[in-house]
């Protein structure tokens, strides 16, 4: 009837009721009417404000002149502004390391879960879970807690050995203050979405490796970890694209490390102080946006060094 | 809890080792340490909390009741305020995020339209965008509507879930067979009632997760709210805590007793969402796969 039936191999059932346009057609707008109202939000707001901060990024305003068109300046100033690269910098340092090391816990409590059925593993599968139920700025809030040194547990237990307790709020600790902050957030979550994938597995896949004679730990690194694969690169993703926008836990920090955290700390917290704290929307979207890209670039990059080993999505 | 392995649970079951049990024991407590310290520290008065009592134990004097009356009538009982606001947020955004998740996730998985392949790769690249980037512009956006510093602020942009399309997809595409929707159409039932009656319970564990990890996802929103809110009568509880938290920073000797009630109040602020995990744990169990299997 009209030439969009072309375009694609006909389902057989639907031949025999009517002629293929009319369905073709009806299909079409069907199915147009069920991703319609998603598509409507997602127009307004994830394209619309991309486009806007994009725009917005283009123009500086000035106290003498008002706003002017500056085309890739506030990029250019931002990739040579000390406050962004060090956030960057950071961010980046941060990934690196607090994304091996969660991701290595997770798997190796899937493992342990998958590996050894009781009552207890099935109570530590929960207990281990629960931070994920937690805003993670309730979870700063409560180690920002356990780290301080007027109310917190550190100095009374490393007094006991006659130790003085580390400070994790102070310059040099921070760092691994916020690593255990986030590892103790989402390791559950992940350690939860490899288990499913374990789960998943086809036990006799086990007997037959056991047959030829496969130890457990063979097990483990021959059969499960290549099988879970696309479960450990899509949390890998979704760790890295959570990671690089790190904001909420030095954001709820910065009170209790005063001096140790500044307003510049990760790319995310400058595009804030930039836009809600100077209202300098130019720079901060044009911030926002570079950060936006950084993240595109380090997912992108990933998954093509993974992909010759398995496709994602 | 009901676990898939039964296949295999007689093997399972000899395998009880003793070191690996030990060592997620570590692992738990290593978990549960921060509410520990909430909990047990929520019992004390601002003295107790700084008094340098055992930071592990409780008060000598255990008030609960008398800290949670404190925590509900501070400042006109704002707190309340805040926990029916987040609520207010969770079920909002989460409920309707899910639905248009639904929809959509079953739009692209059944139906073959025009740009139907374009579309669905631009909502997977939109996985990738940071959320973070969209809330300057749409703040701006949503200022020129004058619809910032209102509850809209906070729930219109939690309607969006790219993810949630993602689960509903791969999960409708493979729970849903195609000969059970022809079969409906074939009886007469409109693409709606097929829709509703047919696909819909086939599609439950997915969309409770979905509808769980939406609503935790507007729950644990801070971002957004601490942009677009001023007044401190609409803030979600996250944003309420951290105001709390700044001022007793701010005032360190003056806002003692402020710090015992930003304790219980993290302590209550937990525990709606806990619950809703454990008793929907059934349900998302299930659906949660899903994304890790593809």
């Amino acid at each position: 009837m009209t030439s969009i039936t072309e375009k694609r191999a006909p389902r057989t059932h639907n031949e025999k009721r009517k002629t293929r346009g009319t369905i073709q057609r009806r299909e079409h707008l069907t199915g147009w009417l069920f991703v319609g109202p998603f598509g409507v939000v997602f127009l307004a707001f994830l394209i619309a404000p991309l486009a806007y901060a994009l725009y917005l990024s283009l123009f500086q305003k000035k106290l003498i002149g008002g706003t002017s068109f500056v085309l890739f300046d506030n990029y250019v100033k931002a990739f040579t502004d000390p406050s962004f690269l060090s956030g960057a910098w950071f961010v980046i340092r941060f990934a690196l390391v607090a994304i091996p090391v969660q991701i290595a816990i997770a798997l190796a409590m899937a493992l342990i879960l998958d590996a050894v059925t009781s009552l207890f593993t099935r109570f530590s599968r929960l207990m281990i879970f629960l931070p994920y139920a937690i805003p993670t700025v309730i979870g700063a809030v409560m180690w920002g807690f356990l780290y301080s040194r007027s109310f917190g547990p550190l100095t009374d237990v490393f007094g006991f050995f006659g130790a003085t307790a580390p400070d994790f709020l102070s310059k040099s600790l921070i760092f691994y203050g916020l690593l255990n902050i986030v590892t103790w957030q989402w390791a559950g979550y992940y350690m939860i979405i490899l288990y499913a994938a374990l789960q998943g597995i086809d036990p006799t896949l086990y007997e037959a490796a056991r047959m030829d004679g496969a130890g457990r730990w063979q097990i483990a690194r021959r059969i499960k970890i290549p099988l879970i694969a696309p479960a450990l690169i899509l949390i890998l993703v979704f760790s890295l694209i959570g990671t690089l926008q790190f904001f909420n836990e030095p954001q709820i920090l910065r009170y209790l490390a005063a001096g140790t955290i500044g307003s510049d700390f990760t790319p995310n917290m400058y595009a804030y102080q930039q836009a809600f704290g100077l209202a300098n929307f130019n720079y901060g979207s044009a911030i926002s946006f570079a950060l936006g890209g950084l993240v595109f670039i380090c997912v992108y990059a990933f998954l093509f060094f993974t992909r010759k080993r398995r496709s994602f999505l | 809890m009901s676990d898939h392995t039964s296949v295999s649970a007689g093997q399972r079951r000899a395998q009880r080792y003793l070191p690996l049990q030990i060592l997620l024991g570590f692992l738990v407590i290593y978990f549960l340490v921060p509410f520990w310290w909430v909990i047990v520290n929520s019992s004390k008065d601002a003295p107790g909390l700084f008094g340098g009592g055992n930071t592990l134990w409780f008060a000598d004097q255990i008030d609960y009741l008398g800290n949670l009356k404190q925590l509900f009538t501070y400042d006109g009982g704002i707190y309340l305020r805040w926990i029916l606001n987040s609520t207010l947020y969770a079920l909002a955004g989460g409920i309707g995020a899910t639905v248009l998740a639904v929809m959509a996730g079953y739009g692209f998985a059944k139906y073959r339209f025009a740009a139907r392949r374009f579309s669905f790769a631009v909502v997977l690249g939109a996985l990738m965008v940071p959320a973070t980037a969209l809330v300057i512009p749409t703040f701006i956006m949503f200022a020129q509507l004058g619809l910032t510093n209102t509850v809209w602020a906070v729930i219109l942009p939690s309607l969006l879930n790219p993810f949630g399309v993602y689960l509903m997809h791969v999960y409708a595409r493979d729970a849903v067979p195609d000969e059970i929707l022809d079969a409906a159409r074939a009886d007469g039932a409109g693409e709606l009632r097929t829709f509703v009656q047919i696909a819909l319970p086939l599609m439950r564990p997915a969309v409770v997760t979905v509808l769980l990890l939406s609503a935790v996802a507007s729950w644990n929103n801070y971002f957004l709210p601490l942009a677009m809110l001023s007044d401190n009568r609409l803030f979600p509880v996250t944003v309420g805590l951290g105001l709390w938290q700044g001022v007793a920073s701010a005032n360190n000797a003056g806002g003692t007793s402020l710090w015992s009630l930003i304790i219980l109040g993290s302590l209550v602020s937990v525990i709606p969402l806990i619950i809703a995990f454990f008793s929907l744990q059934r349900h998302w169990r299930g659906g949660l796969s899903v994304g890790g299997l593809r």
